[in-house]
């Protein structure tokens, strides 16, 4: 079955100059990237700084073009130039620093710019408008500046410029690396709500690991390669392979290792707190009664 | 010996207008001479205002600052002095460099504090060296690097002055786990080298128990507690209650003890926890 | 400091004057700034006053900000003011007479003319910006700039840099206090030495500013492209500039008013006032 996003033996590189301005070589970021994201998934990319995972993100939304192999996006080749607004609405884009994707001086004008640029009628605006703010819960801060909000709402406020267009898919890269544990929970728990509410395929870019644990699935990226890619129970329970590309495991996860270690047979695929505290009381219960 | 002293400190923003607004409260606190103290607090708890007050860079609206117990505001002190004497690192300090290469931009604190060149040569290549930064790479332009690099050589900057007090707020925000580990350890390295005071503000309740010796927790502008860190995490439901983290791995132990399994109240690391448990299945 | 600067800052309300149309509310200032040229005498300019404050006083905006928003402006009223005193000669003796400073009657009526009528122009300036948004405002410009594009003068992208320019101002100040506290913790010496030596010493706050604005402009660019902006073309806006009975009142009676100062002017020599 075709996904929402398909790559097939996707390379990227670029040339890199000398001071004289000739070529002197080849950067290769991308290695034959093949991938099929299927709609209404919620995926995460995963990988280090410079692993190549934001210059696949850029992949889906026709930002970048490969220069090998193709990008599908609902079917559309990405090289396609006549149609690529179809593709920036069907894929939106939500990047690292929420103040540097703010156009407008007034939240819901901002909010507005995507549907101003594609010609709709003011009445319809207006509705999608409201509607994406109250999705991302930002409805009573319509007519707020931009800078008397805090990073998290900023960051809230460029998701509902995006899910105004409606779109299928919503690529986030990094969209909490800027922002303090509060910030992050809220745009955690935005992302969950498009997601399972609103049946939005989302990709989310990330370094960390207890972003990814929530997601469906798991694709990690290390020197523009697929390393693995499954649930994030499976994922998690390569601790030596994630951590020889490094990337961190959950808690849970690295003390259910080290037991192992230390000859406690314990399992490989607890990732969260609740599965984690569970397995201890009944390891620990068991050895009460014996 | 206390290098640093707060006395009644008290800082309000936009004082006598209608936007009044009260910052830090009444805060009185003692640094140790070598400590190395993790602050932790939520945005708008007045941590990076408290240690804006550490070096100068904020005259508290009352109350009083002491380093190395002189108050810093009293006629016979240079501020600048104190400025040198107590480092501070910004968050995102990377977006401070400047110069053509990096060589030069961890020369411009040195050379404010009127060095000579042989000294600031020596500074230079010292904290470079203590930052992990290559010697190759100080002749490159600072804006060529990864986020990273840019971030220890920022960090080299404040530490080539000498400082006998290095404040860091969130050295490691935004960095990947790679880059974090990189940044915290050559933290500790130096404290441990050197004997240097540290400061070090973060979100991340992982890495404050990984490095620090006390802990600072501020919340609505006072002191919520300041303690070794043994001490501050067994009054881990009250740090949650004022809606901080603790590690997921102390959430286990929590939750551990609600199912009727108590491992005791002074877990927040995994070795803490995995020693505990193996020692409970003897 | 930056932050006390009142002009070009936005008070919401919604009084009468805040709801005028904003293409309205310019071509209204620029009848008021005709009025205050066009009175020549203290009676015209006194009714001009009087109108804006009546406007004021229906804006709901504190006749504070009047005195405010004055400030920055001072040297440039006092500069005014003193060159006329100084060196308009007038025919009769002076009155006052001060070593080679003579001070003419002529001289002090038209420094006093003067001045009042800078006064109320920054008064009646500073009012469009007090009661409309920046955006309303460049919204205005590029409407009423439209028909200028028949002649291929970038309209939508100058109101386009406008917004942008508006919206990262605050943003960039921000940046700017931080860059400059990092800097002063290095031991920078940013507020004492002539002006070279604060020139100099603005550098290493110069460079990581423009780096990073650089930064962000691309990123802006980046965004905006994946919100499909392809320029002023077909664009449709959320808010629509809507124009009423309550505007082309207010045209006719700055008209009025308009008329009477210019009736004052013509009326007031002959009656020998």
């Amino acid at each position: 079955m075709e996904g929402i996003i398909n790559t097939e033996n996707l390379i990227f590189e670029y040339s890199i100059y000398d001071e004289n301005g000739d070529e002197t070589g080849k950067n290769r970021v991308l290695e034959n990237i093949t991938l099929d994201i299927k709609e209404g998934g919620f995926v995460a990319v995963l990988g280090h700084n410079g692993s190549g995972k934001s210059t696949l993100a850029k992949h889906f939304n026709g930002i970048l073009l490969p220069t090998e192999g193709k990008v599908l996006i609902d079917g559309i080749d990405s090289t396609d130039e006549s149609r690529i607004y179809d593709i920036r609405q069907t894929v939106g884009m939500v990047f690292q620093n929420p103040d540097n994707q703010i156009v407008a001086t007034i939240v819901e004008e901002d909010v507005a710019f995507a549907l101003e640029n594609l010609g709709v009628e003011p009445k319809e605006i207006r509705r999608r408008v409201d509607e994406a703010l109250k999705i991302v819960d930002m409805y009573h801060y319509r007519e707020h500046a931009p800078h008397q909000l805090s990073g998290g709402q900023k960051q809230r406020i460029a998701i509902a410029g995006i899910i105004a267009m409606r779109p299928r898919c919503i690529v986030m890269d990094e969209p909490t690396a800027m922002l303090d544990p509060k910030g992050r929970k809220e745009i955690m728990a935005t992302i969950k709500a498009l997601n399972k509410e609103h049946g939005i395929t989302v990709i989310l870019i990330t370094h960390y690991m207890e972003e990814a644990a929530q997601a469906d699935r798991v694709i990690v990226i290390d020197k523009g390669k697929i390393l693995l890619d499954d649930v994030p129970k499976k994922i998690f329970s390569e601790v030596e392979l994630l951590k020889s590309v490094g990337l961190d495991v959950p808690q849970a996860t690295e003390l259910m290792y080290d037991l192992r270690k230390s000859g406690v047979d314990a399992p490989s695929d607890i990732i969260d707190v609740d599965e984690c505290a569970e397995f201890l009381f009944r390891l620990l219960s068991d050895k009460e009664q014996k | 010996m206390n290098v640093i002293e707060l006395k009644n400190v008290s800082y309000k923003y936009s004082a006598g207008t209608p936007f009044e607004h009260t910052a830090v409260d009444n805060v009185s606190l003692e640094i140790k001479k070598g400590e190395f103290c993790g602050i932790i607090g939520h945005t708008g708890s007045g941590k990076s205002t408290l240690i804006q007050h550490f070096n100068g860079l904020i005259k508290p609206t009352s109350g009083e600052v002491l380093v190395e117990g002189k108050n810093i505001w009293s006629k016979e002190v240079n501020i600048k002095d104190i400025r040198f004497k107590v480092g501070l690192v910004f968050q995102y300090s990377e977006h401070q460099l400047f110069e053509e290469t990096v060589y030069k931009d961890i020369a411009y604190g040195p050379k404010n504090m009127g060095l000579d060149k042989d000294e600031i040569d020596k500074r230079v290549r010292q904290a470079a060296e203590d930052m992990g930064i290559r010697e190759e790479l100080l002749e490159r332009s600072p804006f060529d690097l990864s986020g990273g690099q840019k971030r220890r050589v920022a960090l080299a900057g404040v530490m080539a002055m000498k400082p006998e007090i290095l404040i860091l707020d969130e050295p490691a925000a935004g960095l990947d786990p790679v880059g974090r580990e990189k940044v915290l350890t050559k933290i500790k390295e130096y404290h441990e080298k050197y004997g240097t005071t540290i400061l070090l503000v973060s979100h991340s309740m992982e890495d404050i128990v990984k490095y620090s010796k006390t802990v600072l927790v501020m919340n609505k502008g006072k002191v919520f507690c300041h303690d070794d860190t043994d001490n501050v995490f067994s009054r881990q439901e009250e740090i949650l209650g004022i809606g901080l983290d603790v590690p997921q791995i102390t959430k286990i132990v929590i939750k551990l003890r609600e199912l009727g399994i108590d491992l005791g109240n002074d877990i927040y690391t995994i070795d803490r926890a995995k020693e505990r448990i193996l020692n409970y299945l003897r | 400091m930056l932050k006390d600067i009142t002009i070009g800052q936005f008070f919401p309300g919604n009084s009468i004057v805040h709801r005028l149309d904003s293409r309205f509310k310019i071509i209204l200032d620029i009848l008021y700034v005709v009025m205050l040229f066009v009175a020549g005498n203290f009676y015209s300019l006194a009714v001009a006053g009087v109108f804006m404050l009546i406007i004021y006083m229906l804006s709901n905006i504190s006749f504070r900000l009047i005195f405010k928003s004055l400030r920055p402006i001072f040297p440039i009223i006092l500069f005014t003011c003193l060159l006329n005193l100084f060196f308009i000669k007038g025919e009769g003796e002076p009155v006052i007479s001060f070593g080679f400073i003579n001070i003419y009657m002529e001289g002090l009526t038209t420094s006093l003319f003067m001045t009042i009528r800078i006064v109320f122009l920054i008064i009646g300036m500073s009012l469009l910006t007090y009661t409309t948004s920046p955006i309303a405002l460049t919204d205005a410009i590029e409407s009423l700039f439209s028909p200028l594009k028949k002649i291929h003068f970038p309209v939508h992208e100058l109101a386009m840099m406008m917004t942008i320019a508006l919206r990262f101002i605050p943003t960039l100040i921000e940046e700017t206090d931080k860059i400059m506290a990092a800097q002063k913790a290095r031991g920078a010496n940013l507020d004492t030495g002539g002006l070279i030596k604060k020139a100099k010493a603005l550098v290493p706050v110069l460079i990581p500013l423009f780096v990073s604005a650089f930064k962000r402009a691309n990123e802006l660019a980046l965004a905006m492209e994946c919100r499909c902006y392809r320029g002023g073309e077909g664009r449709t806006r959320i808010k629509q500039l809507k124009s009423g009975v309550k505007d082309y009142i207010a045209l006719v009676i700055f008209a009025v008013v308009l008329a009477g100062v210019i009736l004052l002017n013509i009326y007031i020599p002959i009656l020998g006032l």
